[in-house]
């Protein structure tokens, strides 16, 4: 995983509530047994007017032009300004995978479906929780400057516009600590390997039916 | 100091060590695998040159790809033709083969999709945590489990460590009293309870879903809730263990047996909230104001009452929610205010992970019984939820009534419900589903989906349009 520590990036918006985890990234996509190449089927449905497919040469494919990451103004974008309840809808990885694989390393919505949430962290992005009125105010900010960025600061916690104005934000120190340095989690979880093998001969005693009855 | 919900109780139970900055590593009894979310977990343990830390604990099938056409599915995986869906379930078998972990595979007759196939072996049991690389795993948690969807990263963790780095939910309880009206079913419960608390409404919770109403209802139902609680948000649903949590599970064949029975319902039978158990939010619901709920919109919140008319954004106030219901309505092709029933149909699909057990496909049958498909649809069918599920019902003759009635009867998957296979809508058309996810593209590029209970669709099925199952069986019997 890439390490997270600190970007300045241009935004582009998302604006609708309830962005599923199908409008990230369509089920077609899913059968890739890769986790990498999923940029260009990013938001597909809404990106390009046609039907996409995996295989398909997405250069040939007619674009939506009203859809924000189509124009100009947005190319590069690193910050996905979304809306309430962003990334409900199923577990697929995938979804992460699109946004990370297009460009996105922070996503900054007034709320996150819980497993979307967690599934960020586990591949460079970072999640940030602000007030409605404060996702409102950048998304009326970056309407209305051409290259508007922001500048995401993780070790300090903190989002800066272009104004000099700052947001703090809220972020689990583990999780933090494993975005800073780009840790494998499996990899710290496996130095607590005594405790999970006590915690199974404890379990074992106690539910022997959870032990052996699949093979 | 106050009692424990019974999210407290399994959370407790399964606690490896704590951390000091909220979190806690806890230990996972189960977990389930299928084709689409768990290859680049398998690449990855690969790469790193890890083993799974325990082999008895996991168990696969794949579900998501697999045809649902039995020509195409009785030549084997290297028939399947679709080459991508093909080279996915090949790389599960052989995955599972590498590793040691035990399959179903496509024409295994306990193949189905997963949350069917775990109950119904006894391989997901009361009391356990059970995880799978689908946000459906919530269908565990009505036999008093804390079960929940994790992605492909966590699947290769749980591989691993046998462990997950989570942070505890909140409580909330969710209790739905009285009598259910007759018609009424588990999927009007569920989509009425969507309804109410909305797509976010329950997210950081774990649901408690309890009541006189829930008691009442079947293994089968009580999944049928739990399954859709992701749906509000919630990335975990249960129900309290109570006989018709043991009946079920008697006998099941990787259910415990003999003492080690008697010993797991003496442990089972404390698998529900203590008395004086605090809840952070505590909903009740009275069932006798549940109408059969059909969804009109592109979020499983957006739902009415099937007597009901389809909203006008006009009278919304707040911007942000008009905006999203006119996209609704334009995305649907609906108009405001047009009754729920004057929707017409193009095809009608019962199955998935929601409503695809016996006694879903029971419900749809006893409607179908002796009458005809509407020649105005272009399909309807009945894929059931696993190989056991399709011969139970050919046993009761089931598949005779829905073929005779014009419905296409298949092989077990997931089919229709997400699409990945061949089984899809067509732009702009109307289906009823007793799947759980009617957003945008869901069952095709352009397809308009309509959550029903399987009664409900198999009588919109036949009717041409959405019908209120409680006064339509009355006047059409057969």
């Amino acid at each position: 995983m890439n390490p997270f520590t600190r970007i300045n990036g241009l935004v582009a918006p998302m604006d609708r509530a309830n962005v599923d985890t199908d409008m990230i990234i369509p089920k077609q996509f899913l059968k890739s047994i890769k986790r990498s190449g999923f940029g260009p089927n990013l938001f597909d449905e809404l990106r390009y007017l046609d039907e996409g497919q995996p295989g398909k040469d997405n250069s040939q494919r007619p674009l939506n032009p009203d859809f924000p990451l189509n124009q100009e103004r947005y190319q590069g974008a690193e910050i996905l300004l979304a809306r309430r309840n962003f990334g409900c809808g199923s577990s697929r990885e995938h979804a992460p995978w699109a946004l990370e694989d297009y460009g996105f390393r922070v996503i900054i919505a007034p709320s996150f479906a819980d497993i979307f949430y967690n599934n960020c962290f586990k591949n460079g992005i970072l999640p940030i929780v602000q007030p409605e009125d404060v996702v409102d105010r950048l998304f009326k900010a970056q309407d209305a400057q051409v290259g508007y960025k922001l500048d995401v600061d993780l070790e300090n916690q903190t989002v800066t516009t272009p104004d000099g104005e700052t947001f703090s934000f809220e972020v689990n120190e583990f999780r933090k600590h494993c975005l800073l340095n780009g840790l494998d989690d499996i990899g710290l979880t496996l130095q607590e390997a005594d405790a999970i093998r006590a915690y199974e001969e404890k379990r074992q005693q106690e539910a022997p039916w959870v032990f052996g009855q699949i093979h | 100091m106050a009692g424990k919900t019974l999210y407290d109780k399994l959370w407790d139970a399964h606690v490896v060590s704590e951390r000091s900055d909220g979190t806690a590593l806890i230990y996972i009894d189960r977990q389930l695998l299928h084709e689409v979310t768990s290859p680049q977990a398998f690449e990855g343990l690969r790469l790193a040159g890890r083993k799974p830390w325990r082999l008895d604990t996991n168990l696969a099938t794949p579900d998501h790809n697999v045809p649902t056409v039995l020509d195409e599915r009785s030549t084997g995986v290297s028939g399947i033709l679709d080459e991508i869906s093909r080279i996915q379930v090949q790389t599960l078998d052989s995955n599972c083969a590498d590793f040691g972990v035990r399959e179903f595979g496509m024409n295994d007759i306990n193949q189905g999709i997963v949350h069917v196939v775990g109950p119904e072996q006894g391989a997901t049991l009361p009391g356990m945590t059970i995880v799978c690389g689908d946000s459906h795993t919530s269908t565990h948690g009505a036999m008093g489990s804390l079960a929940f969807g994790i992605g492909t990263s966590e699947v290769e963790h749980v591989l691993a460590t046998q462990c997950l780095i989570q942070r505890k939910m909140k409580n909330m309880r969710i209790r739905v009293e009285g009598d259910l009206p007759d018609g009424i079913t588990a999927k009007d419960i569920v989509l009425n309870i969507i309804g109410r608390i909305g797509t976010a409404g329950g997210t950081g919770y774990a649901i408690e879903f309890a009541g006189s109403a829930i008691r009442s209802l079947s293994m089968e139902g009580r999944m049928t809730i739990c399954n859709m609680a992701i749906e509000a948000g919630a990335r975990a649903g249960m129900v309290a263990v109570d006989d018709t949590t043991l009946d079920y599970f008697h006998g099941r064949p990787f259910a415990p047996k003999g003492e080690l029975w008697d010993k797991a319902v003496e442990s089972w039978r404390d698998l529900v909230s203590d008395d004086d158990a605090v809840f952070d939010q505590d909903i009740l619901i009275n069932a006798a104001d549940i109408q059969p709920q059909v969804t009109w919109g592109t979020s499983p919140e957006m739902v009415r009452g099937v007597g009901e008319t389809v909203p006008n954004p006009a009278a919304i106030e707040d911007e942000a929610s008009r905006k999203g219901v006119e996209r609704a309505l334009e995305y649907m092709g609906l108009k405001a205010d047009q009754p729920i029933e004057s929707i017409k149909l193009d095809r009608v699909f019962i199955g998935s992970c929601t409503n695809s057990r016996i006694e879903d496909l029971r419900a749809a049958a006893a409607v179908a019984k002796g009458r005809k498909v509407s020649t105005s649809l272009k399909q309807a069918m009945v894929v059931p939820g696993s190989g056991l599920v399709k011969r139970q019902a050919e046993a009761e003759g089931l598949d005779k009534i829905f073929i005779e009635a014009g419905f296409e009867w298949r092989e077990p998957g997931c089919s229709m419900c997400l699409a990945m296979n061949a089984d899809k809508l067509g732009q702009g058309e109307h289906c009823a589903s007793t799947s759980n996810r009617n957003f945008e593209g869901r069952q095709g590029f352009g397809g308009r989906t309509h959550l029903v209970s399987p009664a409900m669709a198999a009588a919109a099925a036949i009717a041409g349009h959405f019908v209120d199952i409680r006064t339509w069986q009355e006047g059409n019997a057969a």
